[in-house]
């Protein structure tokens, strides 16, 4: 769609005026030490569960009953589990379910409380009222009592896309709350106004101009819900209503290594430092991402 | 108030009745049913499972059972387990004491642990101590609740022999000092995130209310730096109260995941097995117990706002 030149002179004439909103952020984000450390160690993290193969010559799942519940030796720097299988190999490749599940299940609760929030905030009304309400009620559950009944559901254990489904379904209300504030203000600006005035439409209002603007807390809220749902997925493992046992996931490891704590108290320990690693990460740089982006705190 | 209080009461009220039948339904929709745990049983025939099923009143539509369970509630009857055929509330009146026991503990001990630590925090804001603070709360943020239980059974219980690894009373024992022991543990776990919530809310709260022009004017006026603390302490209170509230339900919820790592015989292990068990009656009277704690916490939170801070007014 061609542009006015005017506009198109006016948005040259604006990014060449100086460092955008993005680059101050990133400029105060750097500054954060600890949210230095975090993107270290989520980098580092991320990467080993990728590399996995190329970290570890072992399966994840293949069973070696003759070494079962080794203590930690060069072959196997973490030991074996009950069953054989190399407990390094099983952080690494756990490290890519537990990762995905918390990424998706954030994603997917984002989509939600985006979409619901922005529709609330641009329309107002009763539409507003109407979603408000909803969330309202979605709050007034004990998220994790309902969940353990939905999971109970398919026999008490949840397949992975039902995993992130159920999470994503828990997690969008704080987000919708927070986007329909957003849209709340900002579509009484100007910039809105102007370009209502220019014709454009309601969703390329709404997708295209209002919500740049509303990214800051969007990405705040984000980065905890990562952690959120990394965590609660973690405790319905442990529950016995998470991922099915044969799947690794960091949940899994820890409560499989219950049993052996005494004896093979390694087992248990690695994939819990891992996880709290990762979250901690998280939520360092969530926290810088708020002051770097100056979101207020709620 | 009286009006403000009545009103919240009836909104309270719906929440929870709207909570109740989205609950029945979602939990009646389940397939397979309550017996579908007999269908593997060769023992049970399945004339037999008929006979269950209308003896259980499940050959009705779910609104009528809801509606019946709803009555029943209403006059106190909570109805009997699937499972066991005994009362379900006899059943959740055995299991309340350890559980709120347990809540109560944590409590204490977030309230006993944040309170200075907050405080200690906000008078020394940007100190190596005020930073090993918040970042000590990351972590306990961050740590899988059970994994710090593990942890903790492991160096307190396995390695030092300090304290028992689960349970609630040694067999034969009712001293009170061997459930004192047992419940150290428990009480941690369940109480470790509060403790980091509250205090670093109280730090703020603290730094927020040190910077407020009557605190200049008590101090501009002589006023004695004990008399001053007072002030602000009973001011940076308020929020920390709301916080409170909100986070009943939050000990509730996580005493299921306390109780199954500690082995403590409360009410989050008997919603566990109901759920094992298919056990509706039952697992609805878990499910309404926490959303009753929920809804009834958030409506304390902005009572006693209101009333601690006489600048809230209430249509």
């Amino acid at each position: 769609m061609a542009r006015p030149l005017a506009v198109r002179d006016a948005a040259e004439a604006a990014l060449a005026a100086g460092p955008s909103l993005w680059a101050l952020a990133w400029a105060r984000f750097r500054r954060h030490r600890a949210a230095v450390f975090g993107m270290a160690v989520l980098g580092a993290v991320i990467a080993s569960a990728a590399l996995a193969p190329l970290l570890t010559p072992y399966s994840p799942t293949a069973l070696d009953p003759d070494h079962s519940l080794a203590p930690p030796s060069h072959e196997h720097p973490l030991g074996t589990d009950d069953l054989g299988r190399d407990e390094l190999a099983r952080v690494l490749y756990g490290g890519r379910v537990s990762l995905l599940v918390g990424l998706t299940a954030m994603l997917l609760g984002s989509a939600i409380g985006i979409a619901l929030g922005s529709v609330a905030g641009y329309m107002g009304g009763w539409t507003d009222a109407l979603v408000m309400r909803l969330v309202d009620l979605v709050l007034s559950f004990p998220a994790i009592f309902l969940l353990l009944i939905l999971i109970n559901w398919t026999g008490g254990r949840a397949p992975v896309v039902m995993m992130v489904g159920y999470l994503g379904l828990f997690g969008w209300t704080g987000l919708a709350r927070i986007v329909r504030a957003e849209y709340l203000s900002l579509r009484a600006r100007e910039f809105v106004e102007s370009a209502r005035a220019l014709g454009a439409g309601a969703g390329r209002i709404v997708f295209r101009h209002i919500l740049p603007n509303a990214m800051a807390p969007i990405l705040v809220q984000a980065a905890f819900a990562v952690a959120g749902a990394m965590l609660a997925e973690a405790a319905l493992d442990f529950l016995g209503f998470g991922l099915p046992p044969e799947i690794p996931t960091w949940g899994n490891l820890m409560t499989q290594a219950e049993d052996y704590i005494t004896t093979n108290p390694i087992l248990a320990i690695a994939p819990g430092a891992v996880v709290t690693l990762t979250v901690v990460a998280v939520f360092f740089i969530g926290d810088a991402l708020r002051d770097a982006l100056d979101v207020r705190s709620r | 108030m009286i009006a403000y209080v009545a009103q919240r009461a009836g909104q309270a009220g719906v929440l929870l009745l709207l909570v109740s039948l989205v609950s029945y339904g979602i939990m009646n929709a389940a397939p397979g049913g309550p017996l579908a745990v007999y269908l593997h049983n060769p023992q049970v025939t399945a004339d037999r499972i008929e006979l269950l099923r209308h003896q259980l009143g499940l050959d009705r539509p779910w609104y009528l059972r809801y509606l019946a369970w709803l009555a029943g509630i209403l006059q106190g009857h909570w109805g009997y387990s699937y499972y066991t055929g005994r009362p379900v509330l006899q059943m959740i009146a055995e299991r309340v004491p350890a559980t709120f026991l347990l809540m109560l503990s944590a409590f204490v001990l977030a309230i006993a642990l944040a309170f200075p630590l907050g405080v200690f925090a906000a008078t020394r804001k940007y100190s190596w101590a005020d930073n090993l603070l918040s970042f000590g709360s990351f972590f306990a943020w961050a740590m899988p609740t059970f994994w710090f239980g593990l942890m903790l059974q492991l160096v307190l219980a396995v390695q030092l022999r300090l304290l028992p690894v689960a349970g609630m009373h040694e067999i034969g024992s009712a001293s009170p000092l061997d459930l004192l022991r047992h419940l150290v543990m428990p009480a941690m776990v369940l109480g470790l995130g509060s403790i980091a919530s509250w205090s670093r809310y109280l730090r703020s709260s603290v730094l927020e209310t040190l910077g407020q022009d009557y605190v200049r004017t008590a101090r501009a006026k002589g006023l004695p730096d004990r008399r001053v603390r007072r002030h602000v302490l009973r001011n940076s209170m308020i929020p920390i109260v709301t916080l409170m509230g909100l986070d009943l339900h939050v000990l509730f919820s996580g005493a299921v995941i306390t109780e199954s790592i500690f082995g403590w015989p409360g009410m989050g292990r008997l919603f566990l097995s109901a759920l094992s068990n298919r056990d509706y009656p039952l697992q609805m009277a878990g499910l309404m117990i926490s959303a009753s704690l929920l809804i009834l916490g958030n409506l304390l939170a902005d009572l006693t706002y209101a009333a601690l801070d006489p600048r809230i007014r209430y249509r």
